[in-house]
């Protein structure tokens, strides 16, 4: 391999931007009076967000001849974390106490 | 293995090898997946189950864990200055930024444990609540796999110094990042639903 190649600037944008997004949601979460369901809500999508870049940008999740086996089975896996976790709350919480 | 129509593909994806090592890599990032989407599911139903013991606001302190936070997320950018420096065939380059990206996590660790021997100097351990039991098998398990990662790591300094760049330590070093990378994606989480959504 002869030619150098550049260092990719979407590495650089991707870690600002999640050092931003992190602080950010700091602020949201001590800075503010919200309402906590609406302060969960915003900083649970900067932390979908940061996820993300992480997956895409970093992990190069879309890359090699199997890229989208990669892709469709990440996305099976989080989709199943996340009816379990969401059905697990939901269910034990649901209007009925569990003392 | 090698496939000709691959060899101007990155080292790590010349051989079909390689590309089953991380493919059989990404499943098992699904199942760690799951895994840590279990120990969520706990800490969401039992985290807000104090038995009269600390809360997250008498424990919590949000300067050391905005700064492990960015030493986490540091870290996973300089392991894809690691890739970069391996793609690059840029030994040198590579183990300096593998030795930063592992001196970040060490930082990590120990915060990590300075901040569980606070939280049991305050009277917060295991047996106290289920906020507490819940919280220490999450925190517990993701400060495991940093663990885990850091000798992984140190290990492959060693075989890199040893063979140099070859399609085998280029697969290795690039499974390696995915999972130095997946523990920050866990962070993110942990951060934002432990730490910030407790001291909401």
């Amino acid at each position: 391999m002869t030619e150098k190649r550049k260092f990719p600037i979407s590495h650089i944008v991707s870690y600002l931007l999640s050092v931003g997004l992190t602080i950010l949601a700091v602020f949201f979460a001590l800075g503010t009076n919200l309402e906590r369901g609406t302060i969960m809500t915003i900083i649970g999508s900067f932390a979908v967000i940061q996820a993300g870049m992480q997956l895409f940008m970093f992990m190069n999740m879309t890359e090699g001849r199997d890229g989208w086996m990669k892709v469709t089975h990440t996305i099976y896996a989080i989709a199943m974390a996340v009816i379990f976790v969401i059905g697990t709350y939901y269910v034990m919480t649901a209007g009925h106490p569990i003392m | 293995m090698a496939l000709k129509d691959h060899t101007n593909k990155p080292l790590e994806y010349q051989t079909l090898q390689s590309q089953m090592n991380i493919l059989g890599f990404w499943i098992f990032i699904g199942a760690e997946i799951v895994l840590f989407g279990t120990l969520f599911a706990i800490y969401g139903v039992l985290g807000n189950r104090y038995a009269g013991g600390p809360t997250p606001q008498d424990i919590f302190v949000i300067r050391d864990v905005v700064i492990q936070t960015l030493l986490l997320l540091t870290s996973s950018f300089t392991v894809g200055i690691v890739i970069w420096a391996m793609r690059n065939n840029n030994l040198k380059t590579l183990i300096f930024w593998q030795i930063i990206t592992l001196l970040l996590g060490i930082g990590f660790l120990v915060m990590e444990i300075n901040e569980f021997i606070h939280y049991v100097n305050a009277g917060a351990t295991l047996q106290t609540s289920a906020f507490l039991s819940s919280m220490y098998a999450l925190l517990g398990m993701h400060g495991a796999h940093v663990t885990l990662g850091i000798g992984w790591g140190t290990g492959l300094i060693f075989q890199l110094l040893k063979r140099g760049i070859t399609r085998e330590t280029a697969t290795k070093t690039h499974i390696f990042s995915l999972y130095w990378h997946f523990l920050d994606v866990v962070w993110i989480f942990v951060f934002t639903f432990v730490y910030l959504g407790g001291l909401v």
